[in-house]
């Protein structure tokens, strides 16, 4: 018998195949194409302390294989989650975890703070990485010291769970992922978007009203893969991997290359049921390959 | 809308791909299994595009006509994607996601004046036969470059009466929409769908007569869900909204142009 479940800290996942945070919305918005309770668990929109507009129109350019945005946040911020959204989402039958993302390190904390009284939060995913805004996001999690401040301010301010969301945007991404462990991390996740950048070269003047945005796909799926495989044998937390998975071959490939668990983005734009037939691959490839655990998925 | 229509995708298979001149096509698709869903006038659809190396996501279609067999894809030739679709052979298939968005409202009564350029008449004959049904009067105006980007107008002049204007004067007015003389008369209401600059300009004279005026956005889209926050518009009551969700039809009032 194939047995998918898959435990992150504290988190039990029934199957390893998560949603990837700011690409699902909270899940609601997939629930007439998707049998939410089916998914491993639904990674919600990054979440900060204030409301925020996030970024002008244009915040999305198509580029091979993949795509750049520059959303920049948009939240309604996490009273509002607390108060509107949770009460709709919280007896979906799968992992429910908040991104969390902020300013400055009081910031991050206080997010922890006010999700601590909802009991089916199973865990906070920390965004250090988030390219498409100007202060916080991502400069928490270029440095090992950044990366330090926020995640131990965190961990004092969340018993359950605490997932770090890495930036692939580093010389060495092992580096911040050491620190995340050391700093009290249970898992690690990589990788965020890639910062990049497209020009309309008729109208001369770049796609995104940021000039540059982050970089999401299929395009980038060889590069996490590297990334995950580096990760994963640096530090002793489980990781999950992310970044280009289409399908359940891709997300096998993470797996194999050191993953605990997988998130899906981008792929579900293009089919919403993208998540669902991974988790079918994936049983399928254990038992034609006579695996048993998530666990044992190791390549050779 | 009192109740919501669950969104499905599905397969279809091209009918028909007519050729109208060398920038756009008309797709009849049949869904493969089953019924199509009940689509209200202004929804739009998402379509995966076979056939093209260089599209990945999906693109956004209005709804050119529905019923429960049937669906219509009015589409213009704008890049890789849409010339994909243009090229489609009879028999291929089309995985669809609909139906999406909130259309037009019909809550209209009195005169209406349905102004369309270009591909963005797409939408405007569903509308213009719900507001007939409703006892409103209607007149549709279509705006194009030349008599050769006039579309479907055989189909408009059955339903309603159907003005048309052509920025070289070979067809009907010459000029733009926003000259042609019967925007001057009185109306009650305005829906309006087609390129961004003639949308601007037919809000204008909305705001400035104080007529009642909806128009049908097309910012670029990823999920078409509501997730991804991609297509946002500032509005003047909420900032940013989601078009794919929210619209792609919005008052006027509510936008910041
Ligand atoms: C709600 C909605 C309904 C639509 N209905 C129709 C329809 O009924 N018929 C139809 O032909 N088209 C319609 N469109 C537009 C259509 O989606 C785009 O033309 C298409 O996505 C372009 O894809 P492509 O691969 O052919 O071109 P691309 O190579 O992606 O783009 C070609 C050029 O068009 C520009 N462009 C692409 N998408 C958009 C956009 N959304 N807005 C402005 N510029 C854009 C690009 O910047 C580029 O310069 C609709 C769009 C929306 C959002
Ligand atoms: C439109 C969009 C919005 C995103 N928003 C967030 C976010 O709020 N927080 C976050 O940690 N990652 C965010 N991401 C990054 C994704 O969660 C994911 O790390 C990245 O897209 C790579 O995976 P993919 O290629 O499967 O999409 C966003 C990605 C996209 C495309
Ligand atoms: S296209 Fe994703 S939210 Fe509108």
């Amino acid at each position: 018998m194939v047995d998918l479940s898959v435990k992150i800290g504290q988190m039990c996942l029934k199957n390893p195949v998560m949603t990837a945070s700011g690409t699902y919305g909270f899940g609601e918005e997939y629930a007439d194409l998707v049998d939410l309770s089916r998914l491993g668990g639904i990674v919600v929109k990054g979440t900060t302390l204030e409301p925020r507009q996030g970024n002008p129109y244009p915040r999305m350019v198509e580029t091979p294989s993949g795509m750049i945005n520059a959303v920049g946040l948009q939240n309604k911020g996490v009273d509002y989650l607390v108060e509107h959204i949770y009460p709709r989402i919280k007896d979906y039958d799968t992992a429910l975890v908040v991104n969390v993302s902020g300013r400055t390190v009081e910031d991050y904390a206080a997010v922890c703070e006010r999700l601590r009284t909802l009991d089916k939060i199973a865990a906070v995913e920390i965004n250090i990485s988030c390219p498409n805004v100007k202060q916080g996001g991502m400069s928490w999690g270029t440095t090992t010291a950044g990366c330090e401040s926020v995640v131990s301010a965190c961990r004092r301010a969340w018993d359950r769970t605490m997932i770090v969301k890495l930036t692939p945007n580093v010389t060495d991404i092992t580096e911040i992922a050491r620190a995340a462990e050391a700093a009290g991390a249970d898992s690690v996740s990589l990788v965020n978007t890639f910062l990049g950048m497209a020009i309309d070269v008729e109208r001369r003047r770049p796609y995104l009203s940021t000039i540059t945005g982050g970089l999401s796909g299929a395009a980038i799926r060889p590069i996490a893969v590297r990334m995950v495989w580096q990760v994963s044998q640096a530090v002793k937390v489980p990781v999950i991997g992310l970044g280009g998975i289409m399908n359940g071959r891709d997300a096998v490939e993470f797996l194999l290359a050191g993953a605990s668990a997988v998130q899906i983005g981008t792929a579900n734009f293009i089919d919403p049921q993208v998540t669902i037939k991974a988790i079918d691959y994936i049983r399928d490839y254990m038992e034609r390959h006579g695996i048993e655990r998530i666990a044992d998925l190791r390549m050779l | 809308m009192l109740w919501r229509i669950m969104k499905q995708i599905i397969d279809f298979e091209v009918t028909e791909c007519a050729q109208m001149g060398p920038n756009y096509a008309l797709l009849r698709l049949r869904p493969l299994r089953g019924e199509m869903p009940s689509i209200e006038p202004g929804q739009f659809v998402q379509v995966e595009v076979p056939n093209s190396k260089t599209t990945y996501l999906r693109r956004p279609i209005s709804v050119n006509y529905a019923d429960r067999h049937e669906l219509w894809l009015l589409v213009r030739r704008a890049g890789a994607g849409t010339n994909a679709l243009c090229n489609l052979p009879e028999g291929a298939r089309l995985n669809i996601m609909l139906p999406l968005g909130h259309g037009f409202s019909t809550d209209v009564r009195g005169r209406a004046l349905l102004v369309g350029g270009g591909v963005g008449v797409a939408p405007l004959r569903m509308l213009g036969r719900r507001l007939l049904a409703q006892g409103v009067e209607v007149h549709f105006l279509l705006g194009a470059r030349t008599s050769a980007d006039v579309l479907q107008l055989d189909l408009f002049r059955q339903t309603a009466e159907t003005h048309v204007a052509t920025e070289d004067g070979s067809w009907g007015h010459k000029g733009l929409v926003t000259a042609h003389p019967i925007l001057q008369e009185p109306w009650d209401h305005i829906a309006c769908c087609g390129p961004m600059p003639m949308m601007k300009a037919v809000a204008a004279i909305a705001r400035e007569r104080g007529i009642d005026c909806e128009v049908s956005l097309e910012n670029v889209m990823a999920c078409g869900l509501g997730a991804c926050l991609c297509c946002v518009e500032d509005t003047a009551d909420h900032g940013n909204v989601c078009v794919c969700q929210e619209g792609p039809v919005f008052n006027i009032k509510r936008l910041k142009w």
